[in-house]
């Protein structure tokens, strides 16, 4: 089925919010566990819980980031290109979490010192945090605008440092982030565990919902009121070149609620991150937690395509120079390696959703404080 | 002097990072399937012995397995981070793959290496077999993958440059893929890492011969590793000629310098086994060499030439100065929404890159002088001292694989494990694959320089935009991270190898010891 420029560029749109969504659902467990770890657990066994819970998933569910990694290197290379190296330092910090991650995990129990494992507990919390506030100040920066602008041959100019990047308004988002994470690891926690840990994980999951919507509503007041969007101006060519010099771009405050205005069934994607929450909250007090895993998980789907709406079309907004902001319509792959990448991605994505539920679904039942006790198969 | 600039520092970080990640990716590799051969044989035969030697080898591979993943998740995003307009550039072709090894092959991977620890009891013998096969195939397909990705940076083909978008464009997958340099790197690469695996195994099982530990699980091992090994290895040798067969055809300047041939030969051409090269006087000293040798690796025939380094930077020259026309017409039209390269102009395109070599010399290249064309020409030649040591050195130790594979297969095959002298032998050669691989990418890699894709773009242009000050802070903090946990990683498997194969029960004990006082 031939398919124009535009409508290849749209589908890439949405399969970004779908791997991003699918990154923060699944990697959102591991992440969230290492963020509740100092918290919920408070013996030896109780942690090993934690981690165990975790344990034979982390590594699947961490592909999800390398995807969307190397998606948006195959889709969007521009945006790849300037994302990465504009936010360098801030890069490089996650990434030093999430190598910590694996290595925390398998390190740990392999030495019978309370020392020892005390640093790698440290540690561990610290691959959590640290990444999960990293991309939500990055996520703000995209609503502040980033300083970097190119020259005719589309080499990149980048003027900011880790500094400039912690405004608050972003620090607003990165512990956004936070909450909504520690949510999924809670809800996920809950439904893997019995008795005292996913009591205090339901708690504490009840508790960062409840958090994620405050901070949710304080931004976007924030956003209407405090800070200047962006708009394109003129005719917008969407099966034009991938080359982001051809346009003319104004800012205005309240520019980035003006797509809700004119399309209001993107009010769908806000109303699915408040109701994900509230249900997701309601369920770990009612103690079905598994229910409370779907909703915390749609209420994911629903921030990310907040953002996402508010934002389209732009993918990085540029503060040097507006007009060279990257957009949706001239920051994409030639229209060859869209076709081709989304063939790959119907075949493949299906089979990978089919196989991770298969583990998922022989690993199904909660991991014990009497099991990890006796049952060598309890790896960490 | 060391010059660090932004692109010297990105450069040894990359170097590094990738050397440093390639520590743990053969093993993953060459254990992966050994763990699933041992697992096979207990599926076959029931005996539990095959099950505690999967366990055992099976820890260690979970040790490296996890490094493996932490430096690889580096990777990925270090094209990104530090080599943005290299991303911009090609991403458009060279994305692609690398999307592809993650949908296909690390979620295979990482989606099951979990059941492979975690799964004893759920599943069924034979589901359990199939994990551990699914995992060795996933590994393979990722080296797949990213090998294809590495090829098109050495021979970069189906691809052409948009003027309208200023970069390099997709114009066929297939040839990206069916990329010839990829097939023999494929092979080479993976063979390397099998034989990583069983020199792994076997240097472990003598170990525990010579303390006359664990005999029965030592001896099996023994036997798959050698004839594993031995198998691998001729696999190396032979496609590693075919991987100088496919350089020979398309990087003549790498296989000039892998040789230090100054001056073309008459065909067919000799093979310098050992010799001094010296690159004042442009010769090599103290030469030994092996007629018709190289003609033969590198053309597969008696009478076509294998150019030298000389005559190759003439032609650099010529490309230069091709290039220059098609340079200043894009600085005049190019990046417009309709641009369309002038027909008389194509051949100049294909030439952009060596035009390109010039703006590390000045930056408005059309006014280059004579001395200044030359200059970039010489910036072709690789290091060639440090080629032609590596590439020995690597040679070298094929070949040893090779018979200490053969020395350990014959034995094996007449259930025997040798004298203490070929233990100790075989115990201390630990070390040699990993020295042979990490020395295979010096040689594609630092061979390749100045280019970061071979022709099209040169490494100094690549780079990302970023203070040096913040490139020598995280290579500063890669090398501090890096090295804390190798000294940990190291200790980690000194500790399991000492403790050895446990059976069931063992293990049980193990495992449930009391937790520390809190
Ligand atoms: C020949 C094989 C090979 C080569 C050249 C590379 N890798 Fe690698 N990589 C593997 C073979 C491999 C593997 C065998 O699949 C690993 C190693 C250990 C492991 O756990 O998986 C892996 C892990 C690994 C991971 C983690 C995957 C996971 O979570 O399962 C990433 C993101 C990368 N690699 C990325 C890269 C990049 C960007 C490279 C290029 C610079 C690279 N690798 C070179
Ligand atoms: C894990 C195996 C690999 C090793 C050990 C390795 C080794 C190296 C080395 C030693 C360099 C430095 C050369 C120099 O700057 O002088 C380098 C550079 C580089 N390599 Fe590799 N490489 C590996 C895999 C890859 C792969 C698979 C790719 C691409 C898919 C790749 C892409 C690059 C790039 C982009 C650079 C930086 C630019 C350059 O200096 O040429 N490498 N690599
Ligand atoms: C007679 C033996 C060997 C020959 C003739 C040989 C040949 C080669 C050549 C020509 C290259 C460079 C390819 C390029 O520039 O793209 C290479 C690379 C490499 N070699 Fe070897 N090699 C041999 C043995 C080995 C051994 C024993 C190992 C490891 C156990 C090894 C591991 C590697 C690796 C990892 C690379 C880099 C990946 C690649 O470019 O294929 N080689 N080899």
């Amino acid at each position: 089925m031939p398919m124009d420029y535009a409508t290849l560029r749209i589908i890439w749109w949405l399969l970004l919010g779908v791997l991003l969504t699918g990154f923060a659902v699944m990697d959102g467990f591991d992440l969230g566990v290492a963020i509740l770890y100092p918290f919920v657990p408070r013996t030896e066994t109780q942690r090993r819980v934690l981690l165990n819970a975790i344990g034979p998933v982390w590594e699947g569910n961490q592909v999800w980031l390398i995807l969307g990694g190397g998606a948006v290197f195959a889709a969007w290379p521009l945006l790849y290109a300037a994302s990465f190296s504009g936010f360098y330092l801030a890069m490089m910090l996650a990434l030093l979490g999430l190598i910590l991650r694996p290595v925390a995990l398998t390190f740990r129990g392999k030495f019978d010192s309370p020392t020892w494992r005390a640093s790698w507990d440290w540690t561990f919390f610290v691959s959590g945090f640290v990444p999960s506030l990293i991309f939500g100040v990055a996520f703000g920066n995209l609503f502040v605008g980033t300083p970097f602008r190119f020259d005719s041959a589309l080499g990149m100019e980048y003027q900011g440092d880790l500094f400039g990047l912690l405004n608050p308004f972003s620090l607003l988002c990165g512990l956004t982030s936070v909450f909504m994470l520690a949510m999924q690891g809670a809800t996920f926690l809950a439904s893997k565990s019995e008795g005292d840990v996913s009591r205090r994980a339901g708690n504490y999951g009840s508790l960062a919902a409840a958090m994620l919507i405050a901070l949710l509503t304080i931004a976007g007041i924030w956003l209407a009121i405090g800070v200047d969007g962006f708009r394109v101006n003129g005719e917008i060519i969407k099966d034009g070149p991938s080359n982001p010099l051809l346009k003319v771009v104004a800012r205005s405050r309240g520019a980035w609620l003006a797509n809700y205005q004119q399309m209001p069934a993107s009010f769908l994607a806000p109303a699915l991150a408040y109701s994900g929450a509230l249900g997701a909250a309601f369920f770990l007090r009612k103690g079905t937690a598994k229910l409370a895993v779907a909703f915390s998980s749609v209420s994911i789907a629903g921030v990310i395509f907040t953002a996402g709406c508010s934002l389209f079309p732009f993918l990085l907004p540029s503060s040097l120079n507006p007009d060279q902001s990257l957009t949706v319509w001239d920051a994409s792959s030639s229209k060859t390696t869209l076709g081709l990448m989304l063939v790959v991605a119907l075949i493949f994505l299906p089979i990978v959703l089919a196989y991770t539920s298969w583990v998922f679904h022989v690993l199904r039942g909660p991991v014990t404080e009497a099991a990890i006790e006796c049952d060598e198969d309890y790896h960490y | 002097m060391v010059d660090l600039d932004v692109v010297s520092l990105s450069r040894l970080q990359f170097a590094l990072t990738a050397l440093y990640h390639f520590l743990f990716v053969p093993l993953t590799l060459g254990l992966s399937v050994l763990l699933a051969i041992m697992e096979s044989v207990y599926v076959m035969t029931g005996r539990t012995v095959w099950r505690d030697m999967t366990k055992f080898w099976g820890t260690l591979f979970g040790i490296n397995f996890a490094m493996g993943v932490a430096t690889g998740v580096t990777m990925e995003f270090q094209f990104g981070t530090n080599w943005s307009h290299y991303s911009h550039y090609v991403g458009d072709i060279f994305g692609a793959p690398l999307a592809i090894e993650g949908l296909m092959a690390f979620f295979l991977e990482g989606t099951f290496v979990g059941l492979f620890f975690f799964g004893w009891k759920r599943l069924s013998k034979v589901q359990h077999l199939t994990v551990t096969w699914l995992v060795a195939l996933a590994s393979n397909f990722s080296a797949l993958w990213i090998l294809v990705a590495n090829s098109w940076m050495q021979n970069p083909v189906g691809a052409h440059f948009n003027p309208q978008t200023m970069r390099m464009e997709l114009s066929s997958f297939t040839e990206v893929l069916f990329n010839p340099v990829a097939q023999s790197k494929f092979v080479h690469t993976v063979s390397a890492g099998y034989v990583t695996g069983a020199v792994f195994v076997m240097s472990i099982g003598a170990y525990y011969m010579l303390r006359g530990r664990h005999r029965d699980i030592a001896r099996r091992s023994l036997t798959v590793a050698a004839s594993f090994g031995l198998a691998s290895a001729l696999s190396v040798v032979v496609l590693g000629d075919e991987s100088g067969y496919t350089a020979g055809f398309n990087q003549k300047m790498k296989i000039a310098a892998i040789e230090a041939m100054w001056e073309t030969e008459p065909p067919p051409a000799s093979f310098t086994l050992f010799g001094v090269p010296d690159l004042k006087t442009e010769t090599t000293k103290y030469e030994f060499r092996i007629p018709w040798l190289l003609g033969l690796i590198a053309t597969r025939s008696i009478d076509t030439p294998v150019e030298g380094i000389k005559p190759l930077v003439e032609m650099a020259e010529g490309r230069i100065r091709n290039g220059l026309p098609g340079y200043v017409w894009l600085g005049k039209e190019g990046g417009g929404p309709t641009a369309e390269i002038p027909q008389d102009l194509e051949s100049s395109m294909h030439d952009l890159g060596y035009a390109f070599l010039l703006k590390r010399i000045r930056p408005d290249i059309e006014n280059a002088s004579e001395e200044q064309i030359h200059e970039a020409a010489m910036s072709t030649i690789p290091d060639v001292a440090t080629l032609f040591f590596s590439f020995r050195i690597m040679v070298a130790l094929g070949f040893y694989f090779i018979a200490m594979f053969g020395v350990a297969f014959y034995l094996a095959s007449r259930r025997r494990c040798g004298r203490p002298w070929f233990l100790r032998m075989v115990m201390f050669s630990l070390p040699l694959p990993w020295i042979a691989a990490e020395l295979g990418w010096v040689v594609a890699e630092y061979g390749r320089q100045p280019w970061i894709i071979d022709g099209v773009l040169p490494t100094f242009l690549g780079v990302s935009n970023v203070p040096a000050k913040d490139v020598a802070l995280s290579l500063a903090g890669f090398v501090l991270f890096y090295t804390v946990l190798a000294v940990i990683d190291l200790v980690l498997i000194v500790k399991y190898v000492r403790l050895g194969p446990q059976t069931e029960e063992e293990l049980a004990t193990f495992h449930a010891a009391p937790a520390p006082a809190q």
